[in-house]
């Protein structure tokens, strides 16, 4: 080896690389679904080394928000519907978007994305099963807020398995959008800031009842994935539930929640190769 | 194996943030060319700094290079990043993202990841764990482990899933030398059994000896020398280093002590000095046999180390004087 000279830069290297690269000392691609789970798996478990304590913080937030408007609404009534709904899912936005965005954006920072772009791994497999891991996290946690604000405002429990389908529609959207914004954010204290703005927007937005709002704040209402979510679970709890408007807002979950992930995907791409 | 030519990277400049000085752009790497065959351990040697971390990233693919060509097995790592993944395994300086998973977790899922079914990433884990002495710890997190094991656990989910070239950046920080020599002997092994490659970023100058089929030496983003340990050992060989403590200061009225003093390097009561074969005999002989050796704590006489020639090709900031030769 000797120190280079001026000839080396304009060297090119000699062989060509082959069109199709297969069995050229290339290992397979990790495949799709079995990385995805690997990652979901890690994800949840990280989750649960790290995050119990915050999931906690997450409930009695939403349950304490609850008491609260106790002495503002009626029991029973519309406005108590969409409470106790906007405080369920409002567990989901401290998770999944709050959360998410954090992890993200810390990870990045730290360079520990190099991990994974060191890896054959679908970008979309680390992703997802973050998403999911986080997402999947959260159920607990909404689930007994739904349960006591049922109790508390005096809402029938009939159709609580309408959750099974909001927490991964509106959690696909929420960490999609977590992800996004933790994987875009130039800084981790601005990740982290963004993370909270989402969560405080859901509150503000989701949980206090939306008639008494000036009419801007219902724009920014509609343009916020939880909404969705919320009103789709607020409607169940009515005698007759409209099922078609309850389907249409889940789908409207789902869209936004293709769309935060495909985004976040592009964005774990952009981040990993700097 | 891995052809690197005329590769150069330089991070830009940014600005101040109130008040705050900015900072000027780098050139981390500098026109680098390298040639590391099959089946060898190579080191990459140089100060905090050097370039060996931005080098050693452009070569996995995480980073871009400004301008100059990496080809690992025929493969154009500049045109295809991805492609890197495939083929070798990269243990980072950071372990942030395996920090909350447990040692087993950590190394199962990096297995996963390289592709291996969940039958074989649990065998090959339980064979790693086993090999470097961890399954103790397999349990346990890697934030609640110690500096040193959590990067031996970190090597292990590196070595999950066999690669032909690992790249490993200081993989030995904060090991004690039970750890270490497990390391050594791991990477031996994967060499000596399948022929992997191994390109190693270490500051460890005694491991670069002892480990090491050849060193190339970066500082401040170029390759200053490139050569087997003993090759680079050669390049100062009839040199002999001299180290000179004196009891509480150097005598400088005597005129023997004063003239080495042009030659030393000084840090507090310690001199260290390079000298030919006879300039050092006669050296010692003036310091020993005279006054001067009133003042004298200690003295020592040796022949060079890597270390040596590290600090001498080290150049602009070893502080080493008048010893690089050409
Ligand atoms: N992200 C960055 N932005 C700007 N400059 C950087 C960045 N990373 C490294 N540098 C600079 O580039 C140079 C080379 O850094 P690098 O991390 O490659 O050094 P190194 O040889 O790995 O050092 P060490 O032994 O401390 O790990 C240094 O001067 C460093 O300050
Ligand atoms: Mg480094």
């Amino acid at each position: 080896m000797s120190v280079v000279s001026a000839e080396a830069l304009r060297e090119r290297p000699v062989e060509a690389v082959p069109e199709d690269a297969h069995d050229d000392g290339l290992a397979p691609r990790a495949k799709f679904l079995p990385s995805l789970g690997a990652v979901y798996r890690a994800q949840l478990s990280r989750a649960r080394v790290a995050r119990i304590p915050l999931l906690f913080v997450a409930t009695f937030q939403s349950i304490g928000i609850m008491i609260l408007m106790r002495g503002v609404v009626d029991q029973g009534g519309r406005e108590a519907q969409a409470v106790v709904a906007g405080s369920a899912v409002l567990v989901v936005a401290f998770v999944a978007l709050n959360l998410l965005a954090q992890y993200f954006g810390q990870l990045r920072a730290a360079g520990g994305l190099d991990h994974y772009a060191t890896l054959p791994v679908p970008p979309a497999s680390v992703v997802l099963g973050a998403a999911g891991a986080y997402a999947s996290f959260t159920v607990p946690g909404t689930v007994v807020t739904a349960v006591v604000g049922c109790a508390m405002f005096d809402l029938p429990l009939t159709h609580l398995w309408v959750l099974a389908a909001v927490i991964p529609l509106a959690g696909a959207a929420l960490s999609g959008l977590g992800a996004a914004l933790g994987l875009l954010a130039p800084r981790p204290e601005l990740a982290t800031l963004l993370g909270q703005l989402g969560m405080s927007a859901a509150l503000l937005l989701g949980v206090l009842p939306a008639d008494r709002m000036p009419e801007f704040v219902q724009y920014a209402r509609d343009l916020l994935p939880s909404t969705y979510g919320v009103e789709a679970f607020a409607r169940t709890f009515g005698d007759h539930p409209d099922w078609a408007t309850v389907l249409l807002d889940l789908g409207v979950c789902a869209g936004v929640g293709v769309a935060s992930l495909a985004v976040a995907t592009w964005a774990y791409r952009r981040a990993a190769v700097r | 194996m891995c052809a690197v030519r005329g590769l150069s990277k330089t991070y830009p400049a940014a600005r101040g943030r109130r008040g705050a000085p900015g900072t000027p752009a780098v050139r981390a790497t500098d026109d680098v060319r390298l040639d590391i065959r099959r089946g060898e351990i190579f080191g990459l040697l140089g100060p905090n700094g050097a370039g060996k971390s931005t080098l050693v990233r452009q070569l996995t693919g995480l980073m871009r290079p400004d301008s100059g060509s990496v080809e690992i097995l025929g493969h154009d790592i500049v045109r295809y990043p991805e492609r890197a993944a495939r083929i070798l395994a990269y243990l980072g300086q950071e372990s942030t993202a395996l920090d909350e998973l447990t040692v087993s977790l950590a190394a199962e899922t990096t297995g996963r990841l390289r592709g291996l079914s969940l039958k074989d990433a649990r065998a090959e884990r339980d064979d790693v764990l086993e090999e470097l002495g961890l399954t103790a710890l397999a349990a346990r997190p890697l934030k609640k482990l110690s500096g040193g094991q959590r990067r031996l656990a970190c090597f292990a989910a590196a070595l999950v899933g066999r690669r032909p070239l690992l790249v490993l950046d200081e993989p030995t920080t904060g090991m004690d030398p039970v750890a270490r020599r497990a390391v050594w002997a791991a990477v031996d092994r994967r060499r000596a059994e399948r022929g992997a490659t191994v390109l190693l970023v270490t500051h460890n100058v005694i491991e670069a000896e002892t480990v090491l089929d050849r060193v190339a030496v970066l500082d401040q983003g170029r390759v200053i020398a490139c050569d087997s340990p003993a090759g680079l050992k050669e390049r100062v060989a009839g040199e002999v280093r001299v180290e000179l403590v004196w009891r509480e200061k150097a005598p400088m009225e005597l005129s023997e002590v004063a003239r080495l003093r042009e030659r030393a390097v000084e840090s507090g009561r310690r001199w260290s000095l390079r000298l030919a074969p006879d300039e050092a005999r006669s050296a010692v002989a003036a310091v020993t046999g005279g006054p001067a050796f009133d003042f004298l704590d200690d003295f020592t006489l040796a022949t060079p180390s890597l270390e040596d020639v590290y600090l001498a090709l080290g150049g602009s900031r070893s502080g080493v004087k008048g010893l690089v030769k050409a």
